[in-house]
């Protein structure tokens, strides 16, 4: 504990990316500041899929790539559209992806490392304690308590992730809604990096990211996903938790039926799982947020639910990033008025409003509700590519139709009429 | 790869298990069969068993602390979820 504070400028509670990032912004203006995170270390308690896009962070730590604990940095996406026996792959690759590097992060190593730059900078990175209690004067929340002791603070920032049972503690949010909640659970697969370049086709340094769509979760809402580090792969899959009880196989099995998978299963052979993890992914989209402040108070990252699943891109550590950084941003206005009510710290909103984050939640925020209503996105149309695909390369002597006339008969299995509404319905939804 | 039962797979984790507290507790009075249902898909660590009389069975000590649970059923068979005391639990490394 820093000598002679008794009363913090800003107490930030959960040490990922969300609440380090506000930190770091806050301490480097010269802010005395204490974080507070209930795992050993910064990033213990935290899991991702694991792939960062680094633009927010490089707007806030120049060239963090250097210096930072990345994996690999993406050259390669792939979308597999499965089907229980086979599948469909597109692979994408082009320097157009240079223009904006998306990173595999191990969050453990990642996290600790942004706890260092915060710690740099002037924060007080304080770990394995719990935050259970806000301290509250008059309705207004003034620090936090943990155990015996009160620790004061003008504004307490919340970054205490997907659960922020603190948020709904001070009822700024409620309880998550099945529907608009996801779990994900991941395997972390030890495999020779020689290996990993062999069985995707990269240079050192160089990283694929896969998402997968159709059999994996067995036609419910979800998908899996792939991402290459250094020497270790990172294999999960994502399902809504409301969906979970009408599925015909538990959620650890959804896991075990993609990386048996054909299509998948290739990519791992010979790994050895080295750790097995479990969190949950907001879905809610921009319809499910909750009050981003109260007075003395600012929720950030998971716990103000920034998450954007597309179903070929999912974004979380990205959108955290800057809204720790917006938080920072917003409390340092507030400090400068001397007032750190709800009123005073509604510029955080505003930040918020002016930035990608709501602009990409607001543009993407009837997505969940089409992804929820369009199941045939997660089967149908694995079953399409696989018909249309088939008859293209199944050559066995009978008569070959034109490409359109195939085509033609692998959307009457869906059914053209859903296909349209489907088109439709995803572009309102964009 | 050689399937792996979910228990093998959470032995490869590092848990500093807090012998004396549970962080979750559950309701074992309560019989909603739809409910334990639930979380016996559900939970990623397989921490919800069926005893031989058709009971809910929960053992916290592999918890991996998603959340899934309470929000499945904090309102019917979950009587207290909360975190682990200071610095318990499960401790990723490599995820």
């Amino acid at each position: 504990m820093k000598k002679g504070i008794d009363k913090w400028d800003a107490i930030v509670v959960g040490g990922g990316l969300a609440g380090l990032s506000a930190a770091y912004e806050m301490a480097r203006n010269g802010l005395e500041v204490m974080v507070v995170e209930r795992g050993e270390h910064c990033g213990a308690k935290n899991v991702s899929g694991g792939r960062l896009y680094g633009h927010s962070l490089e707007k806030m730590i120049p060239g963090f790539a250097k210096e930072a604990p990345i994996e690999r940095r993406i050259v390669r996406e792939r979308l597999a559209l499965l089907t229980e026996d086979g599948g469909t792959v597109i692979e994408y690759g082009s320097d157009r992806l240079d223009a904006a590097p998306s990173y595999s992060v191990n969050r453990s190593e990642f996290d600790q490392w942004l706890a260092r730059k915060a710690e740099e900078a002037g924060a007080l990175v304080i770990t394995g304690i719990t935050v259970r209690e806000l301290y509250m004067e008059e309705g207004k929340v003034c620090g936090i308590c943990s155990d015996k002791d009160v620790f004061r603070s003008d504004v307490v920032i919340l970054a205490d992730g997907v659960n922020s049972l603190l948020a709904q503690k001070i009822g700024m949010k409620k309880e998550w809604d099945p529907e608009h909640v996801a779990v994900g659970v991941k395997e972390v697969i030890k495999l020779d990096s020689q290996k990993i370049n062999m069985h995707f086709g990269l240079k050192d340094g160089e990283g694929t990211a896969l998402m997968a769509t159709g059999y994996v979760t067995g036609g419910k809402i979800g998908g899996g996903f792939l991402y290459t580090n250094k020497d270790t792969v990172s294999v999960g899959i994502v399902t809504t938790v409301g969906d979970t009880e009408h599925s015909e196989v538990a959620v650890p099995e959804m896991l075990e039926r993609f990386e048996q998978h054909p299509m998948i299963q290739p990519l791992i052979q010979e790994g050895k799982v080295v750790e097995y993890s479990a969190h949950l992914v907001p879905e809610g989209g921009k319809k499910a947020l909750p009050a981003l402040v109260k007075d003395g108070v600012i929720l950030t990252g998971d716990a103000a639910g920034f998450v954007m699943n597309l179903g070929f891109t999912v974004r979380g550590m990205d959108l955290a990033i800057e809204s720790g950084r917006l938080a920072a941003e917003a409390v340092l206005r507030a400090r400068a008025l001397g007032d750190f009510s709800q009123a005073s710290l509604s510029q955080y909103e505003t930040l918020l409003n002016e930035s990608f984050v709501m602009r990409d939640m607001a543009q993407y925020q009837n997505f969940p509700g089409f992804m929820a209503s369009s199941h045939r996105l997660y089967d149908d149309y694995s079953q399409m590519a696989d018909s249309l695909l088939a008859q293209l390369y199944v050559v066995d002597g009978n008569r070959q139709d034109d490409i359109l006339t195939k085509a033609a008969r692998a959307a009457a299995k869906v059914g053209l009429v859903n296909l349209a509404l489907d088109g439709i319905r995803g572009l309102g939804a964009l | 790869m050689n399937r792996m039962s979910v228990d093998d797979k959470l032995g490869t984790n590092m848990f500093r298990v807090d012998e004396e507290h549970a962080h979750i507790t559950i309701k074992q009075e309560k019989v909603d069969h739809k409910e334990i249902h639930k979380l016996l898909l559900a939970c990623p660590a397989h921490l919800y068993t069926l005893d031989e009389e058709g009971g809910l069975q929960f053992s916290y000590e592999g918890c991996l602390e998603c959340g899934t649970c309470r929000v499945l059923c904090g309102k019917s068979l979950i009587k207290d979820w909360d975190y682990p005391e200071n610095g318990k639990g499960v401790l990723y490394r490599k995820s």
